[in-house]
């Protein structure tokens, strides 16, 4: 990844929430940091990169994707994910750990860093395992991973099933400041579950995973958040207890955040009607009145940050029998469309309400204190938005690696123009839509 | 009962011939299309009682018997209704693709379909398999069971044999009993009964039919005397005893106790009802021997109606007519 780049992003519409900033202006990255917001700057021998009509915000940060290397390279590594990063419009992805071997040691955690650096386009944040081989047994060595990198430790798409492991991994947790986020799921009552339970997978004979897997999981992290002190973020938030207990956890003063996907804002159960194996994944899409309880949460704030859980996987491990195609889709190069057309438009949220929560959110829960805001001094990295941009999502042109989107063909409103990490330029989409 | 015995609903004219290109369930199959079906069944019932059982209207039609679940009674059925067509029948039993990671379920289909085969009969145990499939090639597909979705044949044969029995489906009181959450014999049937008008009532424990069955228009209830109560049709699912170990029934025992068919409460029922099983029996568990022998069980006269059904399924989707 390069680094101290240096340009000036002339005439949009710049909306910073971390500095209460919504107006059009110049910002000018130098040396790889904001060096200034202002009007008519002058910059000589800094490329220049023409923002009118567009808003230009401080980077956006995806706090949940799957890099899926090492181990997973057939279905995406750091330089094709990085990379559908920067076309999706994010400077940062923070990525999960069950990777093979896990994020387990600080010799992973290692190797990612030297191939995002190496390979990478965009920042690449790793979120450590909380327990060793992720397998919810024996603490990892958290101390190590938060020395070599880790933002975060979790126990993504395994969900801590014991109770007493987790409670003493928060408490050990908690001299690292860094919070613990959840894959909340009680694995006994997803059972053989593939889908949402309600009308749809009784109609179509699938085994349901009811909401009460994921809620009794949100539950006991808000209680063991209160009881240890450690902040507990809760991934991909999809159903409305889930909503309303985080809603009273962080009324009460409980250190709780939430995140939630745009398929689980913008979809629901009745999509796996055709048994599209793209619309499997954990937790599984839910039915409207969730849908819409999720709206509800990202307008009021109990739900913090937009994050795509971009979860690549091979055709051969989609393309069979529904009960049988693996959990996940793909998120970074559909999410700010979808969370443009499925929020800003319909009114859920403005333009800096949707910046705080793919930008301002996961960098203040991540503790990445020198991004989510354009003030002087912070990372130059920013995301260039066409919020009226109209566009048709076509697999075929991803950066990933993957193709497992339900998504292809879908009309949308607004899509990342320009992707700045650092003062460089990694993704500039006009020309390729001027040519189109 | 003084209901015409002789005169099932004749299809409207708009259903004279098969619109689909496969029969993947009865949820998206219309009252009109269900009745050709039956209809068209009742001309094959005869074919079966000629001295030579055989009819030509396949000839020269290759029929593949796909099934990836063990399965006698589905599969001869399909068999002999094929050859009763004269058409050429191949079986593949391909066995557990849910656990063994071989050939894929598509590159299977296509290698069959390399031989030129004309109709697929497909049983499987994932939901939605025949429709993956029917996505992914050219012959026609029949879904003869998948996972826990539909069976769609098993229905229509119920259906014929509750017509030839005289019952007219608008009003009629079927009552369907035992382990409808994982039933796809169960699904199609009420598919196919309500649309043709029939008052379905479920009943089990809670665990087996959800409340949320009711969505689906029919009555649920785990009292079985209220389930029983006037019916006309008495239809007793199949128990699978690993229901056991999930904790979807404490035990068996207690299922025969509050849900067993008994000739005692089969007195609940119209005098003339009639009881279904789909087959094979647990004896003593669903019901009882005495009930099953009885003369209001029509279980055998299921699986002979289920050649004539499975003709006219494989006629009218080859599209001979």
């Amino acid at each position: 990844m390069k680094r101290n780049g240096a340009v000036l992003i002339t005439g949009g519409r710049v909306v910073d929430p971390s500095q209460d900033l919504d107006e059009v202006a110049d910002v000018l990255i130098t040396d790889g940091r904001v060096a200034e917001i202002g009007h008519n700057i002058k910059a000589a021998g800094v490329p220049t990169l023409d923002a009118s009509g567009c808003v230009v915000a401080p980077g956006f940060i995806d706090m949940h994707v799957h890099l899926r290397e090492p181990g997973h390279e057939r279905k995406e590594d750091i330089e094709t994910g990085t990379r559908a990063a920067a076309h999706g419009g994010f400077t940062s992805v923070a990525c999960m750990p069950n990777t093979n071997p896990v994020i387990d040691t600080s010799g992973v955690i290692d190797l990612i860093m030297m191939r995002a650096d190496a390979v990478g386009v965009v920042n690449v944040f790793p979120i450590g395992a909380i327990s060793a081989g992720l397998e919810g047994k024996d603490i990892a060595n958290i101390g190590a991973l938060v020395e070599a990198g880790a933002v975060a430790v979790s126990d993504d798409g395994l969900g801590s099933q014991d109770n007493y492991v987790l409670r003493r991994a928060l408490d050990y947790t908690n001299m690292f400041g860094v919070p613990y986020i959840s894959h909340a799921e009680d694995k006994r009552l997803t059972a053989d579950g593939v889908m949402h339970e309600g009308h749809y997978s009784t109609l179509l004979g699938l085994s349901g995973i009811p909401s009460a897997a994921e809620e009794v999981h949100v539950a006991r992290n808000a209680i063991l958040a209160e009881l240890t002190g450690t902040p507990c973020h809760v991934a991909h938030v999809s159903s409305t207890g889930s909503v309303r207990i985080v809603r009273e956890a962080k009324a009460r003063g409980v250190p709780i955040t939430a995140e939630a996907t745009p398929h689980h804002f913008t979809l629901t159960d009745a999509c796996v009607a055709t048994y599209d194996t793209n619309t499997k994944m954990k937790p599984p899409l839910r039915s409207e009145e969730n849908r819409l309880a999720l709206i509800e949460g990202l307008r009021d704030g109990t739900i913090d940050a937009i994050a795509s859980d971009h979860a690549p996987h091979a055709d051969s491990d989609k393309q069979v029998e529904f009960p049988l195609a693996a959990f996940g889709i793909i998120g970074l190069e559909t999410a700010v469309s979808l969370a443009c057309t499925e929020l800003l438009h319909k009114g859920t949220l403005d333009l800096a309400q949707l910046v705080e929560k793919l930008s301002c959110a996961p960098a203040r829960i991540l503790n990445l204190d020198t991004k989510g805001s354009l003030k002087p001094g912070m990372d130059g990295d920013v995301t260039i938005v066409d919020p009226d941009a109209e566009i048709t999502v076509n697999p075929d042109t991803f950066a990933s690696k993957s193709r497992n989107t339900p998504f292809g063909g879908w009309q949308l409103t607004g899509a990342p123009v320009a992707t700045i990490v650092a003062g460089h330029v990694v993704y500039d989409g006009r020309t390729a839509r001027t040519g189109a | 009962m003084t209901r015409a015995a002789k005169s099932p609903p004749k299809p409207k004219q708009a259903a004279t011939e098969w619109p689909h290109r496969h029969l993947l369930g009865l949820e998206d199959v219309s009252a009109d299309e269900i009745c050709l079906i039956l209809d068209q069944a009742k001309h094959f019932k005869e074919v079966s009682t000629r001295e030579i059982k055989k009819v030509p209207a396949l000839r020269g039609k290759t029929v593949v018997n796909l099934f990836f679940e063990a399965s006698t009674r589905t599969r001869t059925s399909f068999e002999v209704a094929a050859k009763r067509l004269s058409a050429d029948v191949l079986n593949v039993a391909a066995s557990g693709s849910s656990v063994v990671k071989g050939e894929t379920l598509i590159d299977t289909v296509h290698t069959l379909e390399a031989y030129r085969i004309d109709l697929l009969v497909m049983r499987h145990p994932a939901s939605g398999a025949p429709h993956f499939v029917s996505r992914h090639c050219s012959s026609r597909v029949i879904n003869a069971g998948d996972g826990m979705h539909e069976h769609p044949t098993q229905a229509l044969l119920d259906l014929f044999t509750m017509q030839e029995r005289g019952k007219e489906f608008d009003g009629l009181k079927v009552t369907i009993i035992g382990d409808i959450i994982h039933s796809r014999v169960a699904r199609s049937d009420v598919f196919g009964l309500t649309k043709l008008g029939a008052h379905v009532v479920l009943c089990g424990p809670p665990t087996l039919v959800p409340k949320r069955f009711e969505a689906f228009g029919v009555e649920r209830t785990t009292r079985l005397e209220e389930a029983l109560d006037g019916a006309d049709v008495v239809y007793c699912l199949r128990m699978q005893f690993e229901r056991q170990q999930a904790n979807f029934l404490p035990s068996v025992g207690e299922y025969v106790r509050l849900f067993g068919i008994t000739s005692e409460r089969m007195k609940l029922a119209k005098p003339d009802a009639i009881v279904m099983h789909p087959g094979p029996l647990n004896r003593g568990i669903e019901l009882t021997s005495e009930v099953a022998d009885s003369a209001q069980s029509v279980i055998l006269d299921q699986v002979t109606n289920g050649v004539a059904v499975r003709m006219a399924v494989l006629f009218l989707l080859a599209g001979v007519n």
